[in-house]
């Protein structure tokens, strides 16, 4: 028998890096250089702010180099990174990295400088990840449970530990497959969390855990 | 006074017991805020309202404020504007002053907490105690200064780089420094006059008795009459709007009557309408945040055409009422307003008629929007994400590592 599933939150605090670019050189310099909760951030802060959204704005980087330089060509390139593919957050660094290089290679035009008060400012985050007093032990209570909890405990479970914390899959996914869940495991694996809201996420899988077990 | 469960309507029951599970970690420590006026300003404001809710979620937040003369308040006023960028005298003798002034209050002050929390300029020396006392101290930055004068912003700076870590409202604020820095933006409370529901009697009431007509279309903007608020653009976009299309505007703010500039804003403005009847300029009094919230709710469509500004927390209120908002990318505007999905961003008079045209015409893209800005507003700019934020910073002073388990 699997252990219990422990549901947790996190809440972030924004910290500031000093750091801003006002090109596209600039940009992929920051890139490289920030650290990777900076990438995550700038990757996924959209998600959090926007969770209500769908389809939501796309990440900073591509906001930033449409909307400020008004480089829609590289922006598209950059919006359309597919971040569920990437397990590790360098990984989707250097994706970044390389989208910015090609574009600086390919250009004969000159390049853009952003308008005052457009610049882009490289951000941070620190996490906090808090044990909620939610323990399920069955399915009934693990949906019980994920209808009433935070979209912050929700984001964390399925966005954080998978690429923040680099477990590669989704909290609910590594439950549900200890349990021996193996279809249901599979199908919350498959799902892509970055083109929903998180309130219709919850439903989707609300709706998966009812299909494979308790409809059973 | 406000209770903290009186807020689990607006945000839900599981977003107040995360305040709840964070307060517990505080249990304990004294939280000691200081800052220079106890009324008055945006600070005592924010303070008056969250110290109450900070206390009934058990943290032991504590207020005190710093005296000075008159000499010193002159100074700091000084400093405040060369940190806008404008040039003004702030000799050696001044901030030596200004350093005298802080170490007396320093040796009278009973500094004795966990944490200091020091707002603003004007007690920024006390950190000086530091080196005794020990201790967490922050530094919190409410101002705008995106182009502070380099000789203001040095001295700061020696006092800055002492602190265990200093808060900035937005993005643009930030400087290269050798502490931590954490961004917190300023927030509204949903539950005070200038934010409650409304009932549709208080709406029609505050109209009436302003000659405003709810049944056509009506384009705001709330802000005191300064020039950086363009309000006289404000009336040329409006201009261009109304050779198309019936609709009213209304200008409404206060501003102190013995402020020269503001009554000379206000003059302009009144040049600028005259003779035009859908036209309404309201100087409102100090403590009219009924009417404001009235005047938001029967808007069609909200503007802040603001040329230069720290936050705009008007863009927020406006938001919090689903309404449309047309706003400059300028200041902290951005932050409050993804364009397109939860408002719509400008950057000229031109700009802000077509995009009053385009909401005016498509009320159902108009609604989304608002909607969408409201949602917004609810996620990231009401007082219990800033409480949220102030507990973490303050948990985070006992931690190294970016990824903390409590």
């Amino acid at each position: 028998m699997s252990e219990p599933f422990q549901f947790q939150t996190r809440l972030n605090l924004v910290e500031l890096l000093g750091r801003r670019a006002t090109t596209v050189r600039e940009l992929l310099d920051g890139i490289r250089e920030v650290p990777a909760a900076s990438i995550y951030h700038h990757t996924h802060r959209f998600l959090q702010q926007h969770h209500f959204l769908s389809p939501e704005p796309p990440n900073d980087f591509a906001y930033w180099v449409s909307g400020a330089l008004g480089l829609d060509d590289i922006g598209e390139r950059l919006a359309s990174v597919d971040t569920v593919r990437y397990r590790r957050i360098n990984d989707l660094r250097t994706r970044y990295v390389k989208i910015l290089e090609e574009a600086l290679a390919a250009r004969r035009n000159s390049w853009p400088v952003c308008q005052e008060n457009d610049e882009f400012h490289f951000l941070s985050c620190r996490m906090f990840i808090i044990p909620l007093p939610a323990i399920a032990r069955d399915a009934d209570e693990f949906l019980d449970i994920l209808r009433r909890i935070s979209v912050n405990s929700l984001y964390y479970h399925v966005f954080e530990s998978r690429l923040q914390m680099e477990r590669g899959e989704n909290d609910f996914a590594v439950w549900f497959e200890a349990r021996g869940n193996r279809e249901l495991a599979d199908a919350l694996s498959r799902l892509d969390p970055y083109t929903i809201t998180l309130e219709g996420l919850r439903q989707e899988i609300i709706g998966l855990v009812r299909r494979h077990v308790q409809d059973r | 006074m406000s209770r903290i469960d009186d807020y689990v309507p607006v945000v839900g029951a599981s977003e107040v017991e995360e305040l709840r599970l964070l307060a517990a970690r505080l249990e304990g420590k004294i939280v000691r805020n200081v800052n220079s006026t106890a009324v008055g300003g945006g600070v005592a404001e924010i303070l008056t309202r969250m110290l109450p809710l900070l206390k009934d979620l058990g943290v032991d937040a504590r207020w005190d404020v710093i005296k000075g003369n008159e000499r010193f308040f002159a100074v700091t006023k000084n400093m405040h504007n060369a940190l806008h960028g404008m040039d003004v005298p702030v000799t050696g003798d001044d901030l030596d002053f200004f350093v005298d002034v802080n170490r007396q209050n320093a040796a009278e002050m009973d500094l004795a907490s966990d944490i200091l929390f020091i707002h603003d300029p004007q007690p920024i020396a006390l950190v000086e105690r530091k080196r005794d006392l020990g201790r967490k101290w922050v530094w919190r930055c409410h101002i705008d200064f995106t182009d502070p004068r380099p000789e203001v912003w040095d001295f700061l700076k020696g006092y800055i780089e002492r602190y265990d870590g200093a808060v900035f409202s937005a993005p643009a604020f930030s400087r290269p420094l050798s502490v931590r820095q954490v961004l917190i933006s300023p927030s509204i409370d949903p539950l005070s006059d200038k934010n409650r529901e409304l009932s549709e009697e208080e709406i029609d009431r505050v109209c009436t008795k302003h000659g405003v007509d709810r049944g056509r279309p009506i384009v705001t903007q709330i802000s005191r009459f300064d020039y950086l608020k363009d309000p006289v653009g404000v009336v040329k976009a409006y201009r261009m709007v109304k050779e198309h299309m019936d609709c009213q505007l209304v200008l409404a703010g206060g501003g102190a009557t013995d402020d020269p500039e503001g009554l000379r804003v206000l003059a302009d403005v009144r040049r600028e309408a005259e003779g035009d009847p859908d036209i309404f300029v309201l100087f409102l009094p100090p403590g009219s945040d009924v009417e404001i919230n009235a005047l938001q709710r029967a808007s069609s469509v909200v503007l802040q055409k603001s040329l230069k500004e720290g936050f705009g927390l008007t863009v927020a209120e406006a938001l919090w009422k689903a309404k449309p908002m047309i706003a400059s990318a300028v200041g902290g505007i951005p932050l409050q307003i993804a364009h397109k999905y939860s408002g719509i961003l400008t950057r000229s008079i031109e700009g802000t008629a077509f995009w009053i045209k385009q909401l005016l015409q498509e009320p159902g893209y108009a609604r989304r929007l608002g909607v969408n800005g409201k949602e917004h507003i609810r996620a990231n700019y009401l007082i219990t994400r800033h409480i949220r934020d102030y507990l973490l910073l303050f948990l985070s002073l006992y931690f190294e590592k970016d990824v903390i388990r409590l």
